[in-house]
């Protein structure tokens, strides 16, 4: 079963060119563990159940047809219609609400170290991190977060519904204009794991998914404090057409004088590992595509399409983007 | 002045026990929601309003058990046994005692249920 569900999630992700994980059964997060403990602790109750019911059936249709007296099919029905369900439904409900305090552990989320706040737009993830010490670090599209430490998420919408979902670590919650939802997190595995909208929000929503990567906690703080410093290329030669063509207006790259806000935050797009929103991979000739038409790539997207540029131009913008480690 | 009332025939006590659901229902959901936006207007503990959840169920258990007493009672007991489908005053008598008795034991169950959140969560998310 695990292996089918791992192969199916492979095909997928071949398909959407995007390496990594996203299957709910290969927990790498301690609300995951338990959610996938749920799901095969109803998943094998509800076999037994089903093949009991299953086996009764034909016994009572292949071996053992005579008729029942009255009074012992009512004791049937009593007991196996009315007082099994009551209890079983009963122990499993028990079960699933003892589970709940541990899925959603807010008592402890006021104590994390690190709290990250996400903001759902049509089509991408706003993300700034705000550890508690050192300034906030912004970026886009991409969460990191330390392996074995909990990591407390705000989670905010700025324009329709969204609903933040890390299939490996956790569960889903939902983004909702004008609410701060909470939600907290405790990688127990390193790896790169795929987020995706899991609230429909428009044209893009299938589009719309982010890259969730648990590093080791050294090499997350290490990483943390390079992106709260510009990216080394960032006053490059290539940087110049970019404020040229106007691209500063709506993205920001800390360094230069691009300080849109609108659109992603660009300061460390280069170190990402897809761009997009978790669509494409990260490569210059994927970057320079998307430049020239974000509209075929993702339909509905704020961006308009920049393909009057002289291609040699946009090839020089993508590279300087990619540089920007 | 009796204490268990005299059997009467009336359709009003085949809702008594789904009734008594509903308001224990709305009882626990609107007392938590209430509690959980505005804690201060309460100023007592979320162990408080577990404590007032419990003891609600307490009282909607009982009253549904007296309502499924009365109406095993209008049963005859299970004396007889069911479809009460005579055009009878006697089986219509036994019918709704009986359909009276199921519900009771369908609101007994649905209120446990509705009750249970409360062992487990300890405080208000957010």
């Amino acid at each position: 079963m695990g292996q089918y569900f791992s192969l199916s999630a492979a095909s997928l992700l071949l398909a959407s060119g995007f390496a990594g994980a996203r299957s709910v059964l290969e927990p790498a997060g301690a609300e995951a563990q338990q959610i996938a403990i749920l799901f095969w602790v109803m998943l094998s109750g509800g076999a037994v159940i089903w093949l009991g019911v299953v086996a009764l059936l034909l016994h009572s249709a292949l071996f053992n047809r005579r008729r029942l007296a009255e009074q012992s099919a009512s004791r049937i029905i009593l007991w196996g219609g009315v007082v099994f369900p009551a209890v079983t439904l009963c122990a499993l409900l028990a079960y699933a609400l003892w589970l709940m305090p541990a899925l959603r552990p807010f008592a402890q989320a006021s104590s994390a170290a690190l709290r990250i706040e996400v903001t759902g737009r049509q089509f991408w993830w706003e993300v700034v991190y705000r550890p508690s010490r050192g300034p906030p670090v912004a970026s886009a599209n991409e969460i990191r977060l330390p392996v074995g430490e909990r990591v407390e998420l705000t989670l905010k919408s700025a324009d329709v519904i969204h609903s933040f979902w890390i299939p490996p670590l956790g569960g889903k919650m939902d983004m909702i204009p004008g609410r701060t939802n909470r939600l907290s997190l405790m990688a127990t595995k390193s790896g790169i794991f795929r987020g995706p909208c899991a609230e429909y929000c428009g044209t893009s929503h299938a589009l719309m998914a982010f890259s969730a990567v648990a590093m080791e906690p050294e090499a997350f703080r290490s990483w943390l404090a390079a992106q709260a410093i510009p990216a080394e290329g960032a006053g490059a030669s290539g940087g110049a057409l970019f404020l040229r063509h106007g691209c500063g207006s709506c993205h920001f790259v800390a360094g230069t004088d691009a300080r849109g806000l609108i659109g992603p935050d660009l300061s460390h797009v280069g170190s990402r590992t897809t761009v997009g929103a978790g669509i494409l991979p990260n490569t210059e000739d994927a970057v320079a595509r998307f430049i020239a038409r974000p509209d075929l790539i993702k339909p509905g997207s704020r961006m308009p399409a920049f393909d009057m540029l002289p291609p040699g131009d946009i090839r020089a913008i993508a590279a300087w983007l990619r540089g920007l480690q | 002045m009796r204490l268990i009332p005299k059997e009467i025939e009336t359709l009003w006590t085949l809702f008594t026990a789904p009734v008594v659901w509903v308001v224990h229902f709305l009882a626990c959901y609107v007392g938590a929601a209430i509690y959980c936006a505005k804690p201060e207007l309460i100023g007592l503990s979320f162990s408080a309003v577990r404590a007032g959840i419990a003891a609600v169920t307490v009282i909607a258990l009982s009253l549904i058990a007296l309502s499924a007493w009365l109406a095993w009672r209008q049963w005859g007991f299970g004396t007889d046994d069911p479809p009460h489908d005579d055009p009878t005053r006697r089986d219509r008598t036994l019918f709704q005692g009986f359909a009276t008795l199921l519900l009771s034991g369908l609101s007994f169950i649905a209120v446990i249920f509705t009750a249970m959140p409360a062992l487990f969560l300890t405080g208000c998310i957010r």
